[in-house]
């Protein structure tokens, strides 16, 4: 029997059909169209422009966020929309264009202040920051905020950089130890002063501030556990009225304590927020069109039957943005499995990028990438291809592939087995061109599809995993947690990231020369300087044929006309949600 | 007593299901732990899950543990504080940090008006076509009727209900957007699941109803009612009809207590954060609790139903209640 999710999909499918026929069929729209601006506007540029105050927000997603606990989140869009509610030492600056990437002051007065050698970050909070009831902002509630990420079982989900780099060694958090003063990795010596103790110097620690929630200050005794994600304290522009409810949805009103004057990055314009969880993917697109729904909260891009309504009527494309998303869909090739480097080689040379780049959708689906690193990453420089071309049209070099083949001492080819997500449809597509390709050259391809839930935890996110199955190449992606060489390469070819469950580096590159520039590059104060180190590493891993690069996720988002400041943010490949009005 | 163990043999089952067949396939307590965390968990937070969530745990403890929680209660530690979960605590969700029961009670009403509205409009469609259908036999009524009724057994609600909302609601605005959350929302914006649901039922009863009019109306006490003069109305209600309608309450018995327990395809179709909704995002996320709770839910409720419907056949037939 077909799962549910099959079938619905079918059944999706012949909806999409049929709309898609109406479409053809010239027949007019019955929704509100779009604004003014033209196709694509909002990726650069504000869209409806307007502070008019009042009306209501309505917010919609399948599924749910991981928490609305902002120390215990990691979707690109839970860590987006929890800036409407929430605020941090540093966050993305609500500017549109690569501004956005750039890491500003939020609570905090100005950037971390480096001291003892790189070994302290020092904050000095903004006067007169208000929670929800008009209570004072302290230092001490942002060192407790960051001493409860201590305690991962509790707060699972979100980040683990502060576990891993403040000198807090052996504390369990405060859940389990009572009494704040055992917590040494922040000093607040006044209520202003978050001194962070690190156990070395880490450049980027701005960055690890910003691009999450977990310095969100909040009193100890405001605190509910794993439960506080159900009704967080609020520090932003709006508060929460009553609990949200998991799967199904919530509502935000007005936080009266909130000071615009503290904060450029926010705006307070609908007077409610409401979010609808649990609602279908295309039934949110269908809302979308027709204006009952502004928000699409993923914001990772409208469905199939969507993608053709909207393309195909000129009056939605203008209503329409296809940013690049920041992900990057490459194809790594694991170096522990295939650990010759020419045989690796051989593989890049004969991949054939047109395939992949239509697997992918084409020219609204992303573009040829040639560096790993996507251009939305500060810094990125675009580099020079190794072994294949980052062209829409290149078909692979079957004789270069041969020849690597022969120099790896495989002249006939070799076997090996490649995986996917078998519910992502791009992906199956993109491994089965995989397999076509290869066979070109000899390279025989066993295609084995593992379900989304479980891939990158315990297949192709399990090193011993890989290695068992004899698993040579697969389909990921990755999107940095911030805008810089650090926070998009270093998880996926960092030795040192590599773990047993839940790898990212899952071409399991365990490269000495890449390896010694992660250590060097960590104290290096200057981000240009860094950035020139970045590049070097995306060459080197290109050049060891460890990573093959495929296509920079572009993704079809949808603005009602009646949403007003709309952008995308380069921060969270996505609208700003902090900003975000209505007009209608 | 036969409900208690049928619903013991469900949760040993599910629970079976959940734990040792992942375990057969190799899945290991940090594989089962990297589930609830976030991106690239490092070694210690996989063994901050495993500790919180006794992972390690043997089976038929983690089992025990849950059975006496469904008839003493337990209680729950969220780091700061400790929640009361009464009896009959179907355990804690760790995706959505809440007692089970309290969730399946939160949606539970959703499910309910589905499966009442629905079921209304079914047995009324169904039972009447059945009727008309069987006093016309091979007319064009009856033909097109079980023409109609063929068609409402072959599609499915995923797709009626998605052509519906696609064109009814978003193309036409025949209706409004389909937005039940609750006892507080207007019931009347369920009417397109219902009529998707009933369309599917009704053709069943229909077609069921037919053919025990059929065989009914050609029984000797029919033609005998008949002879004794009574009006032919009460010839069908009462004596045909009545004697049609105990196989269709034995399968309404079983088709109402599954759908009380959760529309799955339904809710799903048309977003409706009713229990099948919550059984479904229990299984995609591999929250065991929620998965165990909706099932024996659904149990429960099919127990249940089946429990009226036997008490209602004595009404029905005065054979049973004399028996």
């Amino acid at each position: 029997m077909k799962s549910p999710k099959v079938v619905t999909s079918a059944a999706a499918a012949a909806v999409a059909l049929s709309l898609g026929l109406s479409a053809c069929g010239g027949s007019d729209d019955s929704g509100d169209g779009g604004g003014s601006a033209k196709f694509d506007a909002g990726s650069t540029a504000v869209v409806n422009a307007s502070d008019k105050k009042g009306g209501v927000l309505k917010y919609a997603q399948p599924d749910d966020f991981d928490s609305l606990d902002p120390a215990n989140m990691y979707y690109a869009y839970a860590l987006n929309f929890s800036r409407v509610y929430s605020r941090g030492l540093m966050t993305y600056a609500s500017k549109p264009g690569t501004a956005g990437a750039e890491i500003v002051p939020d609570l905090a007065e100005a950037k971390g202040v480096v001291g003892e050698g790189g070994k302290t970050v020092t904050y000095t909070l903004k006067q007169g920051v208000k929670y929800e009831d008009g209570s004072q902002i302290k230092a001490a509630d942002v060192k407790y905020a960051v001493a409860r990420t201590f305690d991962r079982g509790v707060l699972r989900n979100g980040p683990s950089y502060f576990t891993q780099l403040l000198d807090a060694d052996g504390y369990k958090g405060p859940f389990k130890d009572k009494n704040l003063d055992n917590f040494k990795g922040v000093d607040t010596p006044d209520e202003r002063t978050v001194v962070f103790k690190l156990k070395k110097p880490f450049s980027e620690f701005d960055q690890v501030v910003g691009f999450a929630g977990q310095t969100n200050p909040l009193p100890q005794a405001k605190d509910k556990g794993e439960r506080y994600g159900l009704h967080p304290f609020s520090s932003g522009p709006y508060k929460f009225e009553g609990d949200y409810q998991p799967k199904k949805g919530g509502v935000l009103v007005r936080n009266e304590h909130w000071d615009q004057a503290t904060d450029p990055n926010r705006k307070q314009l609908p007077d409610r927020i409401e979010i609808q969880s649990a609602l279908k993917a295309e039934e949110i697109d269908n809302r979308l069109i027709s204006g009952s729904v502004h928000v699409d909260l993923p914001g990772s891009g409208v469905q199939a039957a969507a993608r053709q309504q909207i393309l195909t009527q000129p009056k939605l494309k203008d209503s329409a943005d296809n940013p690049l998303a920041g992900f990057h869909w490459y194809l790594p090739i694991n170096t522990e499995v295939i650990p010759n480097v020419e045989c690796r080689k051989a593989i890049v040379w004969a991949t054939d990028r047109s395939a992949l780049f239509r697997a992918y959708g084409g020219e609204v689906g992303g573009e040829p990438a040639t560096s790993i690193q996507p251009p939305t990453v500060a810094g990125r420089e675009k580099g020079t291809d190794f072994y294949t071309k980052a062209d829409a049209n290149y078909t692979g070099d079957p004789a270069k592939a041969k020849e690597a083949l022969a120099a790896c001492g495989q002249p006939n080819g070799f076997s090996t087995k490649m995986v996917f997500r078998s519910d992502r449809p791009k992906e199956k597509l993109a491994a089965e061109a995989m397999k076509q390709a290869l066979e070109r050259v000899g390279i025989k391809i066993e295609l084995a599809g593992y379900p989304s839930g479980t891939y990158t935890n315990e297949q192709f996110g399990s090193p011993a995993w890989t290695k068992k199955e004899k698993v040579g190449l697969g389909t990921y992606g990755w999107a940095p947690d911030w805008s810089t060489g650090y926070g998009y390469l270093q998880p996926i070819t960092d030795q040192d990231a590599i773990v047993d469950t839940g790898n990212s580096n899952t071409s399991v590159l365990k490269d000495a020369e890449v390896n010694k520039k992660w250590d060097e590059v960590v104290s290096i104060q200057d981000p240009a300087a860094r950035a020139k180190i970045y590049n070097e590493i995306d060459q080197r891993v290109r050049e060891q044929a460890a990573i093959i690069p495929n296509v920079y996720a572009k993704s079809l988002l949808f603005r009602p006309s009646t949403l007003a400041n709309v952008y995308l943010h380069a921060g969270f490949g996505m609208y700003n949600y902090a900003t975000l009005g209505v007009t209608g | 007593m036969g409900a208690v163990g049928l619903l013991l043999i469900i949760s040993a089952v599910t629970f079976g299901i959940f734990f040792l067949v992942p375990k057969a396939a190799g899945v290991t307590s940090d594989d089962l732990a990297a589930r609830f965390a976030g991106k690239t968990p490092d070694a210690a937070t996989l063994e901050a899950i495993k500790d919180r969530f006794a992972l390690d745990e043997p089976v038929p403890v983690q089992y025990g543990k849950y059975i006496k929680s469904i008839v003493a209660g337990d209680t729950y530690d969220t780091g700061v504080e400790t929640i009361d979960c009464p009896a009959p605590c179907l355990g804690y969700s760790f995706r959505t940090n809440q007692p089970v029961f309290d969730e399946i009670v939160d949606r539970a009403p959703v499910t309910f008006m589905i499966a009442i509205g629905a079921a209304v409009l079914w047995l009324l469609a169904g039972i009447t076509i059945g009727v008309v259908s069987a006093l016309r036999r091979g007319s064009v009524i009856d033909r097109v009727s079980m023409g109609i009724a063929l068609a409402g057994v072959s599609l499915p609600v995923f797709f009626t209900g998605l052509l519906s909302l696609a064109f009814v609601v978003h193309r036409w605005q025949l209706l409004p957007e389909v937005n039940y959350r609750g006892f507080s929302d207007n019931p009347f914006s369920l009417l397109l699941p219902w009529i998707c649901l009933a369309f599917l039922y009704a053709a069943l009863y229909a077609r069921l109803t037919r053919a025990g009019m059929l065989e009914t109306m050609n029984e000797d006490y029919i033609r005998t009612a008949r002879a004794k003069g009574l009006p032919e109305r009460t010839v069908v209600v009462k004596h045909g009809l009545r004697a049609t309608l105990t196989p269709i309450m034995t399968v309404f018995g079983l088709d109402f207590g599954l759908l009380l327990g959760g529309a799955i395809i339904t809710e799903r179709t048309f977003s409706l954060p009713g229990i099948g909704q919550l059984a479904l995002d229990g299984i995609y996320q591999s929250d065991l609790p929620v998965v165990l709770g909706a099932t024996m839910v659904v149990a429960l409720f099919v127990v249940l139903a089946n429990l009226i419907v036997d008490i209602l056949y004595g009404v029905v037939d005065p054979r049973v209640r004399h028996s």
